[in-house]
């Protein structure tokens, strides 16, 4: 018995020396981080001088600040347009690319290339592409007759054409929802084909049901990624290319986080903005994993 | 009972409390200032000297950094290129690693000078005999911030009215029409110039460049943003609320702001197809370097230059620009201090000025003169002015004489924040999400408490 007790307290022991180096990096570039900046939301602290206590009123303010209720509302209604398009035209695209025979890798790279356009990159590219005098989108749209809107004035228009140029980075989404649909058995189609069922049945009733843990995955993890968006929106409206127009509607919750923490120099108060949005994030998805739980299918049983 | 969970748990909390409890900033308080006996006009350094926020990038700069490379006398100096990052500014000045010197825009000097961040530099001035009076009055206001001077200004802009020729003449109008010296003729002249067929904006008549030009319309209404001693926000007087008006109005007389600004951003601002050699664009304030760029890229432009002018017809310019600061904690202070004379001087502005109309006798290009913020300087560069025919020569003399009536926003602790309320609320008028008053209002309310909070801020940390 105390043998066994030595050799299992050996392994454990060698296991935490092997993970060491990741424990080691979590406690300084993650744990401390993140319990420090608790410890900041309760100051008032200016990067220079030393911190000051405050008690709760960072987290008071947060409530009696306009811009916050502002940025966390254009936060909201941007995650609620761009998660499900980003959904819908991954899948779409994993769906074409999965139905190509030759070829495939190809146009997977192509799909995947715009991901590594920088973000900043993208924010300017809004900025040309959504221009509603001379942009190529309003060019297109003229085609059709249709006069385009002011994408990147009219405060209606701001997220709309953040949404869709959003849609520019969905290659890594395309990438994985195509893994998920090459792993569907071949022979629940081979068996709806026998009982006449058409395409749209057969993705409806296998396809959809069968990646669902995927779609599952990247439904939070986009919706993570939206309520963190900062950088296409900031470049374009709050960055150096900009620096006097600024648009309200673009006004996302990580923008005014940024202003206060380095342009302000309010850390403290940047501090709570921070745990807030961890709340809000926390909450979302926990209601999230709530309500979708009965609608993703996994293969042997919930995990 | 201790689970494996919480025994394992409490080393990272333990230990991320521990270091949480060393996290504070190195600051506290005023720095103490050097002594005058620190800065000696005839020492010499050795080491390496660190500039932020400044790039050499071309020969006024490369010239300059040379002769106060020569005045150290040894020193080597590592330029540290880019805008100046402020957030990597802070931390290095936190960590007690800064520079030694920093390149900042003049209107960031209060915010740095308040918090610490930067040393006053009276015994730098005092002990390298600096003579501050060739520097211009409101550079200089701008870096003094509770009755001491904390940075070394230099570069000027100032605004003067650029208008397209062809257009105006078309149109039946002049320069006259367009300096400001009339509110009613600018809004008659924007109607006239802008084309819009079948609604489509293909010429913007006049641009009164808001959000950034809002104090230089107020002013021309005789209002100042802030009052002089920096601590009371004016912006929701009368008279800023009307010059709000009128330069939305000018936009809202062309189909709206969001028209105007998609055919501004979709020029080609610093090439041949700027809005001037496009006849995009009828007139427009606008910064003085502007002249140079034209000059360059489309120098048969039809353009014809003034001053931009109050309604009583005086010039008017808003003057900002940019300064050297010596970080709290910088291993050489008194180099840096060396450093920053040197770049500003009368003799090392005029070698460089040298070298550059050297430069543009070679390509065959007139040179039309550097705003230094150093009004000696700027005075021996206009005598070494040479013509590039009486179009451009309108647009340097109007230019110099612009830099003749300058003003400036004092420096105050909570500028950033300050000029954040006023631009917001210009852009929701822009956006047609506030009207003018209720807009500036608000404006009014969160510059003031941001400049309340700073204000006390340095009361407490000074007293």
């Amino acid at each position: 018995m105390s043998f066994r007790r030595t050799m299992r307290w050996k392994d454990t022991r060698a296991a935490l020396l092997f993970i060491s180096p990741w424990i080691i990096g979590f406690l300084i570039f993650t744990a401390w981080p993140v319990i420090n900046s608790a410890y900041l939301s309760l100051t008032d602290y200016d990067v220079i001088n030393d911190p000051s206590f405050v008690g709760l009123d960072n987290y008071r303010a947060l409530f009696e600040d306009p811009k916050v209720g502002l940025a966390l509302r254009n936060t909201a209604l941007f995650t609620v347009m761009s998660v499900p398009a980003h959904l819908v035209v991954s899948l779409a695209l994993a769906l074409l690319l999965n139905s190509a025979t030759k070829a495939t890798g190809f146009f997977r790279t192509v799909f995947f290339l715009p991901k590594m356009t920088p973000p900043v990159a993208i924010g300017i590219l809004l900025l040309m592409l959504f221009n509603g005098q001379s942009g190529l989108i309003n060019g297109f749209l003229g085609l059709f007759g249709i006069d385009g809107p002011a994408w990147t004035t009219d405060p209606d228009w701001v997220k709309p054409g953040l949404v869709l140029m959003s849609l520019w980075t969905v290659g890594s989404s395309v990438v994985i929802l195509l893994a998920a649909l090459r792993g569907v058995p071949q022979e629940l189609y081979d068996s709806a084909l026998v009982d006449g069922a058409g395409w749209w049945r057969r993705t409806l009733r296998i396809t959809v049901p069968m990646i669902s843990p995927t779609l599952f995955f990247l439904f939070i993890v986009d919706t993570i990624a939206a309520l963190q968006s900062f950088t296409e929106a900031y470049t374009a409206f709050f960055g150096s290319g900009n620096t006097t127009y600024s648009n309200d509607a673009a006004l996302f919750y990580a923008i005014y986080l940024f202003q206060q923490a380095f342009e302000f120099l309010h850390m403290g108060y940047a501090s709570a903005l921070a745990w807030l949005l961890f709340i809000v994030i926390m909450a979302i998805t926990g209601v999230q994993i709530l309500v979708t739980r009965r609608y993703v299918h996994y293969e042997g049983g919930k995990p | 009972m201790r689970t494996p969970l919480v025994r394992w748990s409490l080393l990272p909390v333990s230990l991320a409390l521990a270091l949480t409890s060393c996290a504070k900033g190195t600051g506290g308080g005023t720095s103490a200032s050097p002594s005058a006996g620190q800065f000696n006009p005839s020492a010499t350094y050795q080491g390496t000297i660190s500039v932020m926020g400044f790039g050499a990038t071309d020969e006024i700069g490369s010239t300059r950094v040379d002769l106060a490379k020569k005045a150290l006398g040894g020193a080597d100096i590592k330029l540290i290129e880019g805008d100046l990052d402020i957030q990597q500014f802070l931390s290095s000045v936190a960590a007690g690693d800064p520079p030694d010197v920093v390149y900042a825009n003049r209107d960031e000097i209060g915010t740095f000078a308040s918090r610490g961040a930067i040393i006053p530099l009276t015994s730098c001035i005092k002990g390298e005999q600096i003579d501050t009076s060739m520097y211009g009055k409101d550079a200089l206001g701008q870096v003094t911030f509770g009755d001491e001077v904390w940075a070394i200004p230099e570069f000027s802009q100032v605004q003067i009215t650029m208008a397209n020729g062809d257009l105006l003449k078309r149109a039946g109008l002049t320069i006259d029409d367009v300096n400001g010296s009339s509110w009613d003729k600018i809004t008659a002249a924007a109607k006239k110039l802008y084309k819009a067929p079948g609604g489509k904006l293909q010429a913007i008549g006049y641009d009164s460049k808001l959000p950034e030009f809002l104090p230089l319309w107020a002013k021309a209404n005789g209002a100042d943003l802030l009052s002089a001693d920096g601590r009371t926000a004016q912006l929701n007087s009368p008279q800023v609320v009307k010059a709000l008006e009128f330069a939305v109005g000018i936009y809202d007389a062309q189909g709206g702001f969001a028209k105007v600004k998609a055919l501004r951003d979709s020029a080609d601002f610093f090439g041949k197809g700027n809005q001037f050699a496009e006849d995009e664009l009828g007139a427009m304030p606008m910064e003085q370097w502007y002249v140079n760029v034209l000059n360059d890229v489309s120098p048969k432009a039809p353009l014809v230059f003034d001053t931009f002018r109050t309604p009583q017809g005086r010039p008017l310019a808003f003057s900002s620009g940019s300064s050297w600061a010596i970080p709290k904690g910088a291993k050489n202070a008194a180099a840096a201090c060396r450093f920053a004379k040197t770049m500003t001087l009368v003799d090392t502005w005029k070698a460089a000025a040298q070298v550059r109309l050297d430069k543009r006798k070679a390509e065959g290009k007139p040179f039309t003169g550097i705003l230094t913020g150093n009004v000696k300087a700027d005075a021996e560069i206009e005598k070494m002015l040479t013509s590039g025919g009486p179009v451009w020569d309108a647009g340097v003399k109007a230019f110099y004489e612009a830099n003749k009536h300058t003003f400036s926003l004092p420096a105050n602790p909570a500028d950033k924040e300050f000029k954040t309320a006023w631009q917001d609320a210009v852009n929701r008028v822009l956006n047609g999400q506030d009207k003018p008053q209720p807009a500036l209002d608000k404006a009014q309310r969160d510059a003031q408490a941001a400049l309340d909070k700073a204000w006390a801020g340095w009361t407490k940390r000074t007293n």
